[in-house]
């Protein structure tokens, strides 16, 4: 029964899909919708993106000053492994999760505000392909600003992680600078940044199609909602686990 | 003209529409009514297209709105126009925005054109002044007219209203059924107005239709109503003592 309805609603989301991805009525509309979305959903997740990453750059050099602390291991290690964790995990993964929450909800809950108030009714109505007006350009808007939002969480990541350096004494912030430099590995940024695209397709069309499908009331745009945030995390976590054999080995 | 024919709907077993048949005329404004739950938004969402009906035709002009390829579907959608319970505004536009707005996707009039015809339905619907202002900004009464603005904006040939007068005050209902009605006659619309408000039956019922139970049960005028000898249709309209005393009158009269 759960496998039914499980495949019954891929189905769905498989068929919004097809409905959204379709040529759009207007490109100057779908181009007027595509920057407010990028403001909306991107621009405006700037400031969590960098509050998070900064403290959590800090707390991760920390944590990793007083865990591997050893004679045997050079005190620039600290910087390495930070800055490792930032640009495999925490700048592309984790920071998807937490913008499932915020961007994934935000979707969710205006797409399904609409569908309550018969706003996608009164598109259809009038011949729009509702799908196309209102889901495409919020997957395309984020699937464009997210590398930008994780380059940012990985420089202010590793800048927390100086301001470490600068005001304790637990880590020297030349110890940790020449860290950061050590066994460098370019790759690992494109590595996060092609992880980060899959993930901003997941937390798009998701929350997209459960605030689309939603029926009822504003209960129901709330359950859809918080659905929306569970079921995309999920997704990103077993995705990350996918990818990371990919892109990895 | 829409014909609607044996048009039946049933969702998880329950049957909603039972082999429904109905003629709506250009020019005219057109009724469905009976009480809640008797089948009318899921007739008029039929007609529209936003629910399949399992069986039956629906005929726009003759041609079968239920066989028509996805394209003339949109192409047809373009000459409807339709006024929601909710008014269902754009919460993101404003008032000219939202009336500017089958304009926008379907048109490719000029920025200036544009603005010259929103500008001009709202006028219509006697709205100045809230231009720039958002639907929350505006009274219920406000919003539907808005959204008659929007309706009309593409000149359509035919209208739905889904309960045009739920929430509004008695004196603001009248205004927007005449508001309607006049704007059916003066463009020749088919006009099809889904109510349950017997003032606006009493009112503007040009070609009324009477759903009980999913079952067409009775058609007329509102010329017609008292002299309707349809138990359910007159246990509908007749259930509030104001209009049993005006029935009881007009037999009185002799009319």
């Amino acid at each position: 029964m759960l496998l039914q309805k499980s495949l019954s609603k891929f189905g769905s989301y498989v068929l919004l899909m097809k409905r959204t991805f379709s040529v759009p009525d207007r490109w100057s509309e779908f181009f007027r919708r595509l920057l407010a979305e990028i403001y909306k959903l991107g621009y405006d997740s700037i400031a969590i993106v960098v509050t998070i990453s900064i403290f959590i750059g800090a707390v991760i050099t920390i944590q990793m000053t007083l865990n591997i602390m050893s004679p045997l291991i050079p005190a620039y290690a600290t910087g390495l492994a930070t800055r490792d964790v930032l640009l495999l995990e925490f700048s592309s993964s984790i920071m998807c999760l937490i913008l499932a929450g915020k961007v994934g909800s935000n979707i969710a809950s205006e797409i399904g505000t609409m569908r309550v108030t018969e706003q996608i009714d009164a598109l259809e109505i009038m011949g729009v392909n509702s799908a196309n007006y209102l889901i495409l350009p919020k997957i395309t808007a984020l699937v464009l600003f997210i590398p930008v939002l994780v380059v940012l969480s990985m420089f202010t990541g590793i800048l927390g992680g100086f301001l470490v350096g600068w005001f304790t004494s637990i880590i020297t912030a030349s110890q940790y600078e020449y860290g950061i430099q050590t066994m460098f590995n370019e790759y690992y940024i494109w590595y996060s940044i092609y992880k980060s695209f899959v993930f901003a397709f997941v937390i798009s069309s998701v929350a997209s199609f459960y605030g689309y499908t939603v029926k009822g009331g504003a209960l129901d745009v709330g359950k859809a909602s918080t659905e929306s945030v569970v079921v995309s995390s999920v997704m990103i976590l077993m995705l990350d686990v996918v990818l990371t054999k990919l892109l990895l080995q | 003209m829409i014909e609607v024919k044996d048009v039946c709907k049933s969702f998880e077993g329950k049957t909603i529409l039972h082999h429904v048949s109905a003629t709506f005329y250009a020019g005219k404004t057109n009724l469905i009514i009976g009480q809640s739950g008797s089948g009318k938004t899921v007739l008029m969402k039929s007609i529209v297209g936003l629910i399949r009906p399992d069986a039956g035709e629906i005929l726009y002009n003759n041609k079968n709105f239920l066989a028509m390829s996805d394209t003339q579907v949109r192409s047809l959608r373009s000459e409807i126009g339709m006024l929601f319970q909710g008014s269902a505004l754009f919460d993101s536009l404003t008032v000219l925005e939202n009336v500017m707005f089958p304009l926008v996707m379907f048109t490719r009039d000029s920025y200036k054109e544009r603005v010259k015809r929103a500008e001009f339905c709202l006028e219509r619907v006697n709205l100045k002044g809230a231009n720039q202002l958002y639907p929350s900004e505006i009274s219920g009464g406000m919003q539907k007219r808005v959204a008659i603005a929007r309706a009309i904006a593409l000149n359509p040939k035919y209208l739905f209203c889904d309960e045009p007068n739920s929430g509004l005050d008695p004196q603001t209902s009248i205004l927007i059924d005449e508001l309607v009605s006049d704007i059916t006659r003066e463009y020749n619309i088919t006009t099809v107005i889904n109510t349950h408000d017997m003032n606006s039956v009493m009112g503007i019922g040009e070609n009324i239709i009477f759903l009980n139970k999913g079952h067409r049960e009775w058609v007329g005028t509102k010329d017609d109503i008292f002299t309707a000898t349809n138990e359910a249709f007159n246990n509908f309209v007749f259930a509030s003592n104001l209009f049993k005393k005006v029935k009881e009158y007009m037999i009185a009269k002799g009319e």
